[in-house]
């Protein structure tokens, strides 16, 4: 193979000082995608090279937080593959349904858009009471985003269109307000969850829960991260929680793995199985 | 295991990619050495359909790109909707669902940038019938890195955008009717 690029040794050296300086671990993100959005990154904010954002990241703590939010990806929907909330609704929850007090770790919420998603589910069910909603990202910024619970109103008939397909029992309309360009959803699905920084790079076990869902963020790490997580997910979990991941996520190439068991593969829906011995 | 696929073929449609692609696939050698990959813009969400109707034209096995899948040759692999496919230096598949290029996901620039990026010169680009930008800064990104680009010829593609845009962003090696693609690509392989 030829020698590196230029634009390679920089990203190389990019996420070195990031790791060094503010703590922030990257080198284990998929890179193809990853330096695609350094490079969109660079050029949204006028930078000429990857080498002078990293110049400015080492000596301007105040832009570390708008940098992890452009390169975080908070790309989300409402009850995104609507069967995957079916599955949940129908399938998950008659089985929480038992425990008295229930805890649920949403992973890498974005802007909250699922997170709202279960709440009108648990809601529905008859679940909501009973329930602890931890939400989490590593994206300050996504996270106040996602406390406000405003949206788009041009995203609505999506939003209402998979509600109805994930057997919702009402209308979406019902769970929000609407004020000319956005969507306020009622404050009241929120009064139990927690919004919350958890970094899945670097932060341990978390809450105890009975459902993790986490759709859609492994997809951005490496096999090794990945397996990482996998384990943090199953040191966290209940016995016998259940795990939900995005809908071309596989568990086929960390050994971590292993210690799911899938009750709905077509939804991503695992369960931790049992424990040897 | 299968070994990473040596050479890549990534082509890129939209509007009137389906028909583009029954001419293109299935004029394919049942022997090529290389990994096929296609991005065709079609609006739906069901990739077993467009999967099962294009294995039908194709002498070669057609299945859907698999997240960190590896490319492997005399497979034609079809991104699913919804993601941005990527080839990794590893040569496997990774998806990612960050925002729409040229307003779609899959993109045709992604796929072809990340492609040319691990091939190199070892890599041939086709660009056919579509009604937007996508897949010009990808075809100019894969002869940077010495990749051969063929496109269908505009005055005939049934939709000329795409194409055209392709040749003035990025020119090309070999500008062709539909029928030509396919025999180029086998002698390209050769
Ligand atoms: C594409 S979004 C997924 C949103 C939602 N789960 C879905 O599937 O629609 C990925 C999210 O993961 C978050 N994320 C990425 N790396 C993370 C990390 N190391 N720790 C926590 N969250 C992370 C991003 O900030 C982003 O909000």
């Amino acid at each position: 193979m030829s020698r590196p690029e230029p634009d390679d040794v920089e990203l190389e050296l990019f996420i070195r000082a990031l790791q060094l300086r503010h703590g922030y671990d990257f080198s284990q993100y998929t890179r193809a995608s990853f330096k695609r959005r350094v490079q969109s990154f660079v050029t949204a904010h006028g930078f000429a090279t990857i080498g002078d954002l990293t110049t400015r990241v080492l000596r301007d703590d105040a832009f570390l937080a708008p940098l992890v939010a452009g390169l975080s990806v908070p790309v989300s929907e409402m009850f995104r593959n609507p069967i995957v909330f079916k599955a949940l609704r129908d399938e998950v929850f008659p089985l929480l349904a038992s425990y008295p007090h229930l805890n649920i770790w949403q992973a890498g919420c974005a802007f909250g858009e699922e997170v709202y998603s279960l709440a009108i589910l648990l809601q529905e069910a008859g679940l909501y009471e009973r329930t602890q909603i931890y939400a989490t990202d590593f994206n300050d910024v996504a996270l106040a985003r996602a406390q406000e619970g405003i949206f788009p109103s041009r995203d609505a008939r999506a939003y209402s269109e998979n509600y109805v397909a994930a057997g919702g029992a009402g209308s979406l309309s019902d769970y929000y307000h609407a004020r000319y360009e956005h969507i306020k959803l009622d404050e009241r699905l929120k009064r139990n969850i927690t919004f919350a920084n958890h970094n899945l790079v670097a932060d341990g076990v978390f809450c105890e829960p009975h459902l993790i869902l986490c759709r859609n963020v492994l997809i951005y790490f490496t096999d090794t991260l990945q397996n990482h997580v996998l384990g943090l997910f199953r040191d966290s979990l209940c016995r016998g929680g259940f795990l939900c991941l995005g809908n071309k996520e596989t568990l086929d190439f960390a050994p971590a793995g292993k210690d799911f068991v899938a009750i709905n593969l077509r939804a991503r829906i695992f369960r931790l199985a049992a424990r040897a011995g | 295991m299968n070994p990473a696929s040596p050479a890549a073929v990534v082509m890129g449609c939209s509007a009137g990619g389906l028909a583009a692609l029954r001419v293109v696939l299935g004029g394919l050698q049942a022997q090529l050495p290389a990994a096929v990959v296609v991005v065709c813009h079609t609006g739906s969400e069901d990739i077993d359909t467009l999967v099962g109707l294009l294995a039908r034209y194709c002498a070669l096995p057609v299945e859907e790109a698999g997240e960190r899948r590896r490319l492997v040759g005399g497979t034609v692999h079809v991104a699913p909707s919804g993601y941005h496919l990527y080839v990794e230096q590893d040569r496997r598949f990774s998806l990612s669902v960050d925002p729409k290029v040229c307003f779609v996901r899959p993109s045709i620039d992604v796929l072809f940038e990340s492609a040319a990026q691990v091939f190199e010169s070892n890599l041939a680009a086709v660009v056919m019938t579509g009604a937007n930008d996508d897949g010009a800064l990808g075809l100019r990104a894969v002869r940077a890195h010495g990749g051969l680009a063929i496109v269908q010829d505009p005055a005939e593609a049934m939709a000329a955008v795409m194409p055209a845009t392709a040749l003035r962003v990025a020119g090309a090696d070999h500008v062709c009717s539909l029928a030509g693609i396919a025999p180029l690509i086998n002698q390209w392989c050769a």
